[in-house]
């Protein structure tokens, strides 16, 4: 968006509030309106409604937000005011001539104080609970006839999206009354539903174009800086552009994870777990958006790899004032799996089993597919005892535990850690469809137009390479559009991992589609019968059964067909839908844990990773490489955290421990490929495996590594500072 | 407003900047060369890296004005015609980048990098690339690449 | 962000920016800007006049002066590490200097900015002041001399009045060496340990313990009575204030004094 030429663009700044929660006695923008074209408004001025809540079931509909703060802030960074000027330095100048008047207000910034429903957010709603899943009735005898129970809990702390591109949108008013908006989105076909219903408008009246977008992982969806722009664009007649500041994008985009979870595991002496019980406290920042409903997918997902007779879940989403919580590079899975996955290894450790040896007791078996679990998911397909078996042989474990033994023995200073996890996850979780349409180009090449969206997956390769298999053609005649509504008749976007597996999948049939278009057409050309017509795929040609020598290649029925003005018959779309799918693997992390400091190495990490079928391996590879950072990142590194005022403590880059190359090793990934049933690709989703597996196998490396110390858990992230505190409380 | 002269790659030129100014958004607003990144506020994230006299800066860390009668190198002046720089060649190769943003910062960094060390280790290439972060890769393959550029003498 | 709006101004020589500093009370240097930039930036400091003294290329050197190494006040932390005279008589400077941020902000931060600029966190602040380096100011009334020990006045404050450049920083031949506790490579420092035998004496400092770099002074005296480094490093935390923040408490960071003291005793 800052790259793009809008002649005439104002810069929209966003003032926000200081405090993270106060009531607004006046806010006085004659200062800031004396610089030059500068403009204030502020919630006066505002004549649209409250933007969401999302309308998940059992989400309370009255926690939604006020486009612009009315009359009461609920954290830092909600927005007070926008300064319309010419420039981006003007701007800055103005927003800082705002001035605010707070009558602050007690902040409540831990859910477990929010959930006491002492200071509320919504003193009209009544509550600080926003949403409940599960049920609340515990059953007495869940843990009935288990020799073993062992109980903890895992904060899975709050972390910023970071995406390396802060958001930027623009708008502007065409002449015929419609309204083009520039998104730095995952999902523009939603975000235009959402716009002209917020907006009031027909959905024709607005276009919505993402352009390349740098990273989103969840965090960027439609959120009200992009209602207000394109807000401001209609109000103002002129086109409008916002570019969000790091500073600014560290609290104002959503953040993610935040959950209490306290875990219940209950199982016989011999290693076999009998039943889960699962509690969660679910913080969703100031207003009740995505991050109430994360609980969900949580619950779905507990059984993790495991055939657990019995399991209770329940959980409780409260706002709190924080910034706001939603999807973030695995949503709701992964703290799922942090869960479970320390759960079985304090199970471990109280058998004084190895890890490895008491997942194996209770994997759900490779033959067992599909499989409903207790927590109600049905699995498709998977083979989790064969994922761990070459994950532990990759990592040579045995070696492993033989060094992290001689270290015991010698009481060195600096202890090996050793720690698996074995995860299942939710791809396409909603079941929902996608839309592909293919079409051939006047010079025999051909554009696939996919309602998914990519912003750094690489899904113009992938599909490219998709029908460019179905058709004969080599991957370079192929281009792929996205991200322009206008262009491109419907779609749903790119989030929950699903883009392959039913964007792929949908291209795909279209590609097949266009193929018997072709075929018909070429049988016109050549009177035979379309059934009668091949592809040979390795040069592109079609011909006629048997004899090769009758045929024409693309680029010949392209030009024939468009002299005759029959090129748009081969133009086929299809839409595609299918059930989730569940990719699965197993990591282990090898860690070395200075006893001293508590200073944590991450020395190796071996990743197999399941996503059935893989398409095009090296951008599948990539994925997983990005999202073990980012899971490692949560295990070691970063935490987003707040003073007891709600002031934020990490706003910065400088504060909050985003990792670096020097901070991390080069990853071990290992291919594994079980196709899913669900699919004709087979193909299952990627872009969260990585991160869902490699926090639990590093976090419960760390604590293998102090094991002999007494030490049975570690805070997230597992930092010098967490080690230490645990290893002293040990002592203790 | 203060006038300033100086090189952009290889080209020179001459601008009225307001001292604020800073390099980044000089080069990005003013020359239009919109290659170079902003990431942060802070200095954390060497996005807006560009070589200063040939050596890697963060441009969102020095004004306009103190560039003045300096030589500077934006990743557009990297690739000669058609032909990529090496190390351009090295992170398309390795499929060093995901969304692409952290890109040329990392590029000119890693030019920087090898010019003081042409054969880092592993170890050296993660340290010497510690200003500069990426949300997609996971570095893995942005290592890749710069040993990948090593070797093809960058 | 972008800074408040400011007056710029090039000095060039050193008696030309004490006069630019006259102008306007509000006037700053800027050096390297490695420190002053992030936080114009974000409107914590908005000087009107900057004056530039970043082109003072008589200020980047490092020459031997008899038993002393003499540092100017514009050289950067990428030539304080490749310097071979530091290397062979001081190398802890270059040490530090290595661990600084990244190698960006190494190749514009100078150590006169970064000692002037008076951050507690700041490495080469605890070297100068554990070796008891010597400071050379110009201003309006000449030429002065500041010991270490009295320069670091407070966070962000120092000895330097409003007119006066630090042009030379002046510091023993020593062996020493620096522990550096980080959260990530390119942070600042948790804590930082500095140890050098000057003198015939072993003298510490510390990094990020309080407002300003600070030296551990029973420790010295331990050692100085005999102490072994394990007895002595028990002390490193007495008097200190390290802070709470996001990076580490206080208390943590107590703890990790000592333990880097010990090893940074050890390895001397
Ligand atoms: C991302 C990042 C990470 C960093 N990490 C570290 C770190 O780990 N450890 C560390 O020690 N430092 C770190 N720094 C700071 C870095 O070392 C700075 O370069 C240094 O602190 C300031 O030097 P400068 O030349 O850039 O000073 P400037 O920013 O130009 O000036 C700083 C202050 O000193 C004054 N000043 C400058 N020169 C003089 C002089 N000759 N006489 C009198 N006053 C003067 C200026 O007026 C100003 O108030 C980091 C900086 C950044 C941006
Ligand atoms: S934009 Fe310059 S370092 Fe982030
Ligand atoms: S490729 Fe997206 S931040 Fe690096």
């Amino acid at each position: 968006m800052e790259n793009l030429a809008l002649e005439g663009a104002l810069t929209v700044t966003f003032v926000r509030s200081l405090f993270a929660h106060a009531n607004i006695v006046d806010v006085d923008a004659t200062a800031a309106e004396a610089l030059p074209n500068v403009q204030v408004l502020t919630a006066a001025d505002m004549d649209l409604g409250v933007f969401g809540p999302p309308p998940f079931p059992g989400v309370n509909p009255g926690m939604g937000r006020p486009l612009l703060a009315v009359d009461r802030v609920r954290f830092v960074g909600d927005i007070i005011a926008i300064v319309i000027s010419d420039d981006r330095a003007t701007g800055a100048d103005a927003a800082e001539l705002v001035s605010v008047d707070y009558d602050p207000l007690p902040a409540v910034v831990s859910p477990y104080e929010a959930a006491k429903d002492e200071v509320l957010l919504f003193p009209e709603v009544g509550t600080n609970v926003a949403a409940r899943f599960g049920s609340p009735e515990h059953d007495e005898k869940l843990f009935g006839g288990c020799d073993v129970a062992v109980s903890g809990t895992l904060v899975s702390q709050r972390m910023a999206p970071c995406p390396l591109e802060p958001r930027s949108a623009a708008a502007e008013l065409g002449p015929d009354g419609r309204i083009t908006a520039w998104l730095s989105t995952q999902t523009p076909h939603q975000d235009r539903m959402v716009l002209a219903g917020t907006l009031g408008l027909d959905p024709a009246q607005v276009r919505v174009v993402g352009p390349d977008v740098g990273g989103g992982f969840g965090a960027k969806m439609l959120n009200v800086e992009e209602v207000l722009v394109v807000w401001l664009a209609r109000r103002l007649g002129r086109p409008v552009r916002w570019t969000e500041t790091r500073s600014e994008s560290m609290v104002a985009l959503p953040h993610g994870r935040a959950a209490r979870l306290e875990f219940t595991l209950g199982g016989m002496r011999d290693g076999k777990v009998l039943a889960y019980r699962l509690e969660v406290l679910q913080d969703c920042g100031a207003y009740a958006v995505l991050g109430a409903f994360l609980p969900n997918l949580t619950g779905l997902m507990a059984s993790g790899v495991y055939a657990i007779p019995r399991i209770e879940f329940e959980s409780r989403s409260v706002v709190t004032n924080t910034t706001p919580i939603s999807a973030f590079r695995g949503a709701g899975r992964p703290e799922a799996s942090q869960v479970i996955e320390r759960a079985i290894d304090t199970f471990a450790a109280e058998l004084g089993m190895d890890p490895a040896e008491v997942r194996r007791r209770n994997f759900i078996p490779a033959d067992a597919f599909p499989h409903t679990t207790a927590s109600h998911a049905v699995y498709d397909s998977g083979d989790y005892e064969g994922a761990l078996e070459l994950a532990l042989r990759s990592v040579g474990y045995d070696e492993l535990r033989d060094e992290q033994r001689h270290r015991r023995e010698q009481a060195a200073t600096t202890q090996l850690g050793i720690g698996i996890s074995c995860y299942v996850e939710i791809t396409n979780g909603i079941a929902e469809s996608e839309f592909g349409e293919v079409e051939i180009t006047p010079d025999g090449g051909a554009i696939v137009r996919t309602g998914s969206f990519s912003h750094g997956q690489g899904h113009e390769t992938t599909f490219a390479m998709i029908a460019a298999e179905r058709l004969g053609l080599p991957v370079e005649k192929v281009t792929v559009h996205k991200g322009d509504t206008d262009e491109i008749a419907k779609g749903t976007g790119t989030y929950g991992s699903k883009s392959t597996q039913i964007g792929g999948a949908a291209a795909r049939l279209a590609a097949d589609d266009v193929l018997e278009l072709a075929k018909q057409l070429v049988a016109d050309y050549l009177e035979a019968s379309p059934a009668d017509i091949v592809l040979d795929p390795a040069v592109g040609r079609l011909h006629v059964a048997g004899d090769p020598s009758i045929g024409i290649s693309w680029a010949d029925l392209a030009s024939r067909a468009s002299a005759d003005e029959r090129l748009a018959e081969l133009k086929a779309e299809h839409e595609f839908q299918a059930a989730p799918t569940f990719p699965f693997g197993a990591h282990v992390a090898v860690v070395e844990v200075d006893t001293e400091t508590g200073r944590v190495e991450l020395r190796r990490l071996v990743a197999v990773d399941d996503a059935g079928t893989l398409i095009n391996p090296l951008i599948a590879e990539g994925q997983v490489h990005g999202g073990i950072a980012t899971g490692v990142a949560q295990a070691l590194y970063e935490n987003f955290v707040y003073d007891d005022d709600g002031n934020p403590l990490t706003g910065t880059f400088v504060g909050y421990a985003f990792p670096s190359s020097a901070d991390l090793p080069s990853w071990e990934a290992v291919e594994m490929e079980t196709p899913t049933p669900l699919n004709a690709l087979g193909a299952k989703g990627i872009g969260e495996s990585g991160t869902i597996g490699a926090t639990p196998a590093v976090h419960n490396a760390v604590v293998d590594a102090l094991t002999p110390f007494g030490v049975r858990n570690v805070d997230l992230p597992a930092n010098g500072e967490n080690v230490w505190r645990a290893l002293r409380e040990a002592k203790a | 407003m203060t006038r300033i002269a100086l090189t952009v790659n290889g080209s020179r030129c001459e601008a009225d900047v307001e001292p604020r100014q800073l390099l980044v958004y000089f080069l990005r607003d003013q020359l239009g060369l919109k290659g170079t990144n902003v990431g942060c506020d802070t200095t954390s994230c060497g996005a807006c890296t560009v070589l200063v006299d040939g050596e890697s800066v963060k441009s969102c860390t020095v004004f306009a004005v103190q560039a003045d009668g300096c030589e500077v190198t934006t990743v557009e002046g990297l690739a000669q015609g058609d032909e990529l720089h090496p190390v351009q060649q090295a992170f398309h190769e390795q499929h060093a980048l995901q969304c692409g943003y952290c890109t040329p910062g990392f590029v000119m960094a890693t030019i920087s990098l090898l010019k003081e060390n042409p054969n880092p280790s592993e170890v050296e290439i993660r340290d010497g690339l510690e200003g500069n972060l990426c949300r997609c890769t996971g570095y893995h393959n942005i290592v890749k690449a710069v040993q990948a550029a090593a070797r093809a003498g960058a | 962000m972008i800074p408040a709006a400011f007056e710029y101004e090039r000095a060039g020589s050193v008696d030309e920016a004490v006069a630019l500093l006259g102008r306007d009370e509000d006037a700053k240097l800027l050096a390297g800007g490695h420190s002053l930039i992030p936080t114009m930036r974000l409107r914590f400091s908005r000087p009107s006049l900057l004056v530039d003294i970043g082109r003072l290329d008589d200020l980047r050197y490092v020459r031997e002066n008899r038993d002393r190494i003499a540092i100017g006040a514009l050289t950067r932390h990428a030539e304080l590490i490749r310097d071979p005279m530091l290397r062979e008589h001081c190398a802890l400077i270059g040490e530090a200097a290595a661990l600084i941020g990244d190698p960006q902000v190494r190749h514009r931060g100078t150590i006169g900015g970064s000692v002037a600029h008076g951050d507690p966190a700041s490495d080469l602040g605890t070297i100068l002041l554990t070796l008891d380096a010597e400071l050379v100011a110009r201003g309006p009334r000449g030429e002065r001399t500041i010991p270490a020990a009295a320069f670091f006045s407070g966070p962000f404050e120092n000895a330097l009045e409003h007119q006066e450049v630090l042009t030379e920083i002046r510091v023993p031949k020593a062996a020493g060496t620096y522990l550096k506790y980080v959260r990530r490579a390119h942070d600042w420092a948790t804590v930082g340990v500095a140890a050098a035998r000057v003198d015939g004496r072993v003298q510490v400092g510390l990094t990020s313990m309080g407002p300003t770099p600070l030296r551990a002074r029973s420790v010295e005296d331990a050692l100085a009575d005999g102490a072994s480094p394990a007895d002595a490093a028990a002390h490193a935390a007495d008097d200190t204030m390290p802070p709470t923040d996001a990076t580490a408490s206080s208390e943590y960071r107590a703890h990790l004094a000592q333990v880097l003291v010990r090893r940074a005793l050890e390895r001397l």
